[in-house]
């Protein structure tokens, strides 16, 4: 469904991302790791046209959408959310998510009533009258998901949706991806929980300063020494297999 | 949503008494005065088409307002065309103009202080150009020739002056209630919150602002032709001047920015204020906008979502339905 | 024609001068507070009118007046910045453009008010003597103006790099947060950058005065060349704003010459408007 074939990107002297490539399959749930500053978020910025990539090439349900505004491949059915969240401050929750309905509902009665549904489908139906601005981090996060998801767009790119929520959220809306999943939808996610990412991803592709150093699925990537070494820095790997032998 | 209530209810139901107030004063300077009101009033409404809903705030409403203005005054002085078309002409000129000053500074991504001052500098050049060339009539400006009746859109009698502005004041203020709850008003809105979202929503913003642009244009170059048909002269001061700009975005941030009834009660307010400041202290011309600029800043301060939004801390109904709901 | 063009241009680098001046004072509010002075235009016809009535009622020389004016002035701008700018603006960016934009509306319709817009000058005789540089006959006054306009900005700077304010400055320029931990006071700095930035003003109404007039609209005039030096120069940048000032006053002077008196003024809005739409960080400007 989204092929990504050897973006680069640097800001100044900075290689921010060199020579990513990554695809994703349709209906799947593909991880993004990496540890902060690897490059996931501007991978994400160049996939969903927001920054131009210096090199590289990204298709989209087979189309070539390398350098297409944000509204053009939004309007094909890809949307990312924000890392940091994005709401309308001034807006109610419901008025919120029917800006991401109003994409292919015009009418205001049925991009209202779709942003009630998908409100209530992410378990929002007792906050939709509240200002946007009253949210905790928990509500908003969940709205980002769910004004992404009244655009009717089929490929999600989630950018940390579960960073800084509690575990029983976590639980909660892992639940809720995994029910969205299987209504049809497709899930290209950044996440440092780990637990999410074991029980959510198929496959995960693995970023470090800026490349891709490894793809698979996340139970065989977390034991990838040059994976743990990323992580937790040069010989970690070689220290934990010295520690787990004695 | 969130519902009205009852103190802008209130408020709304004060300007409407007012307004029919006029007929039965007994002094036709009330009339007078509230003819010029209105014409404001639509100036504020197109500049809360973009500075309301859009969070654009141009500082040169007046390039809008006198472009309508000179478009029609032009086509009738110039080229003998009804007052009709120049009336429509008029309209159109100006949302090109509001067109083509969006379509400039958004392609550059300006905004915030950014527009302010690049609006305000093309007010100011087509200021310089109506008084520099003889096309626009220079310095002198242009003056219609005086023809009352229906067909020449200009009226000797004040009531039918009066009740032609209200009707024009109540369509625009319809279609600012049609914009508002529209698709196209919702994506305004969603810019002016937070225009990266609203991208990555699949918001074309640039085509949203610059189509607010234009629409404010239109409503703007009305106002324009409305005073020149009502005065029947025009020149670049009076209708470029930099009077207009500031009036055009006093009277809906006073107001209200953003809703529907905001530019009407902030600019018959502040009117209101300046009339009787003039009966208090006549002889000091100017002293309105001194009025004008001291309630700007307490708005400002204690305000910020003017009358309208205080209006709505009294007797809101939204606290019984949500109790409904639960 | 090709004669007047060598006058035309030193005749504009003489009222450059006094843009860049102006100038200063507007990129200094804005390259520290990060704010748009509307009210900066009128705070300069303010001090025309000041430095006007110094000379009339008093028989004060406009350069005496100096001594005097400044410091009234950099009081004033500190006063409005510390009591009514920063309190009744929220923070907002918006509010502050329109809270100085409300000052320029009171000052400008009092000064009309109380003054009547009757055009006035000072017949400072002196002033109009002719000074010959290169061939070129230019009147005293336009020659001091200049070398003092163009001497303000080197001890501005020397008064940034230098002084313990000013690198206080600096230091609520780039971080105001971190400032603020350091222990610098920086409301206290953000009103001494206003009232540096009025001052500007009021020195270039000494200077302007004796070969200038002065009306309540006059303010309005300058603070679009303002606006238009500010941004040519590149937002906060100081020797931006000099030469941008110098070159502006040549712009006007020679669509004066060319395209008639009425339209001088046009070249330096065409300019304003192409700068901000083409290249908005200016000439020495960062990037926004
Ligand atoms: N607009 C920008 N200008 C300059 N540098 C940038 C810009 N955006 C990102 N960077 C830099 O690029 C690098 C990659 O940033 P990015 O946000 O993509 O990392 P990330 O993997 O999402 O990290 P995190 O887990 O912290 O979100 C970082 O060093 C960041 O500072
Ligand atoms: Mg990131």
């Amino acid at each position: 469904m989204l092929e990504v074939r050897n973006l680069s990107k640097s800001f100044g002297g900075l290689k921010a991302v060199t020579d990513a490539s990554l695809d994703v399959q349709e209906g799947s749930i593909v991880g993004l790791l990496g540890p902060n500053g690897a490059g996931k978020t501007t991978c994400f910025t160049m996939i969903a046209g927001f920054t131009k990539a210096d090199e590289g090439s990204v298709r989209f349900k087979g189309q070539d959408i390398t350098g297409l505004p944000p509204h053009r491949i939004c309007a094909l059915g890809m949307i990312r959310t924000f890392q940091i969240v994005q709401p309308f401050a001034g807006l109610t929750v419901q008025e919120n998510i029917a800006v991401g309905a109003y994409l292919h509902h015009h009418n205001r009665n049925e991009a209202m009533s779709v942003a009630r549904d998908v409100g209530k489908r992410l378990g929002m139906g007792a906050m939709l009258d509240r200002p946007a601005s009253s949210l905790t981090i928990a509500g908003r996060k969940r709205l980002e998901l769910a004004r992404a998801l009244a655009t009717g767009s089929k490929l999600l790119l989630l950018d940390e949706v579960m960073a800084g929520l509690i575990p029983s959220e976590i639980t909660e809306i892992v639940g809720i991806i995994r029910q969205i999943r299987d209504e049809g939808h497709t899930f290209l996610m950044i996440e440092h929980v780990m637990q999410a990412v074991m029980s959510l991803a198929e496959t995960a592709y693995v970023l470090n300063q800026g490349k891709m150093i490894a793809h698979g699925p996340p139970r065989e990537l977390v034991r990838d020494p040059s994976v743990v070494e990323a992580y937790l820095g040069h010989g970690a790997a070689a220290r934990l297999q010295e520690e787990n032998h004695a | 949503m969130k519902s009205q209530s009852i103190g802008q209810l209130a408020l709304a139901a004060a300007a409407v008494a007012y307004l029919i107030g006029v007929y039965f004063a007994s002094s036709p300077v009330w009339m007078g005065f509230t003819i010029n009101a209105l014409i404001i009033a639509v100036v504020a409404m197109s500049w809360n088409i973009t500075g309301g809903f859009g969070g654009l705030s141009s500082f040169g409403h007046a390039a809008l307002y006198g472009t309508g203005a000179y478009a029609s005054a032009i086509l009738q002085v110039k080229y003998g065309v009804n007052a009709w078309v120049g009336f429509a002409a008029g309209i159109l000129a100006g949302a090109a103009m509001g067109a083509f000053i969006g379509a400039l500074a958004f392609r550059y991504g300006l905004r915030g202080s950014y527009f302010a001052l690049v609006t305000l500098a093309f007010a100011e050049v087509l200021r310089i150009c109506a008084s520099s060339f003889e096309f626009t009539g220079g310095g002198s400006g242009l003056q219609l020739k005086l023809a009352p009746g229906l067909a020449n859109l200009q009226f000797a009698d004040r009531t039918v002056v009066y009740t032609a502005l209200l009707v024009v004041v109540a369509v625009v203020m319809i279609l600012t209630a049609l914009i508002k709850y529209s698709r196209f008003g919702a994506y305004l809105i969603a810019v002016r919150e937070n225009e990266d979202a609203a991208r990555a929503l699949g918001i074309d913003t640039y085509r949203i602002k610059v189509q607010a642009m234009a629409i404010s244009g239109a409503f703007g170059g009305l106002a324009g032709v409305l005073y020149l048909q009502l005065w029947l002269f025009i020149d670049s001061t009076v209708v470029y001047g930099s009077a207009i700009s500031v009036e055009a975005l006093i009277g809906p941030i006073i107001g209200g920015a953003g809703t529907v009834w905001g530019p009407l009660l902030g600019t018959l307010g502040l009117h209101l204020l300046g009339e009787g400041a003039k009966h208090l202290l006549p002889n000091a011309p100017g002293l309105n906008f001194v009025l004008y600029a001291v309630v700007l800043i307490c708005a400002l301060r204690f305000l910020p979502q003017g009358l309208v939004g205080l209006a709505g801390k009294f007797g809101a109904f939204t606290k019984k339905k949500e109790a409904e709901d639960a | 024609m090709s004669s007047l063009i060598f006058p035309a241009v030193l005749s504009g680098l003489m009222m450059g001068a006094v843009y860049a001046l102006v100038a200063l004072g507007l990129t200094l509010i804005y390259g520290v507070l990060h704010i748009i002075n509307f009210a900066h235009g009128s705070l300069l016809m303010l001090a025309l009118y000041a430095v006007y009535f110094l000379w009339y009622h008093l028989g004060i020389d406009p350069y005496l007046a100096i001594p005097i004016v400044l410091p009234a002035f950099f009081a004033l701008g500190y006063a409005l910045q510390r009591g009514l700018i920063a309190p009744m603006s929220s923070g907002s960016e918006q509010n502050v453009l329109l809270i100085t934009l409300a000052i320029s509306m009171i000052i400008d319709n009092l000064a009309l008010y109380f003054w009547t817009s009757n055009t006035r000058t000072a017949d400072i005789a002196y002033a109009y003597d002719t000074v010959e540089i290169l061939g070129a006959f230019l009147p005293l006054g336009r020659v001091i103006a200049f070398c003092a306009a163009i001497a303000v900005a080197p001890l501005l700077w020397c008064f940034m790099a230098y002084t313990k304010t000013g690198s206080a400055i600096r230091a609520v320029a780039i971080e105001k947060r971190g400032a603020e931990l350091v222990g610098i006071d920086v409301n206290h700095t953000y009103a001494i950058c206003f009232g540096i930035g009025t001052a500007c003003v009021a020195l270039a109404a000494c200077l302007l005065l004796p070969t200038f007039y002065i009306t309540p609209q006059v303010g309005y005039t300058f603070v679009l060349v303002a606006f238009t030096t500010v941004v040519l120069g590149g937002m906060g940048s100081l020797p931006g704003a000099l030469i941008a000032g110098l070159l502006l006053g040549v712009i006007e002077s020679l669509c004066g010459l060319f395209l008639g008196e009425s339209l001088g003024q046009i070249g330096i809005f065409l300019a304003f408007i192409l700068i901000l739409l083409f290249k908005p960080s200016g000439l020495l400007g960062r990037a926004r």
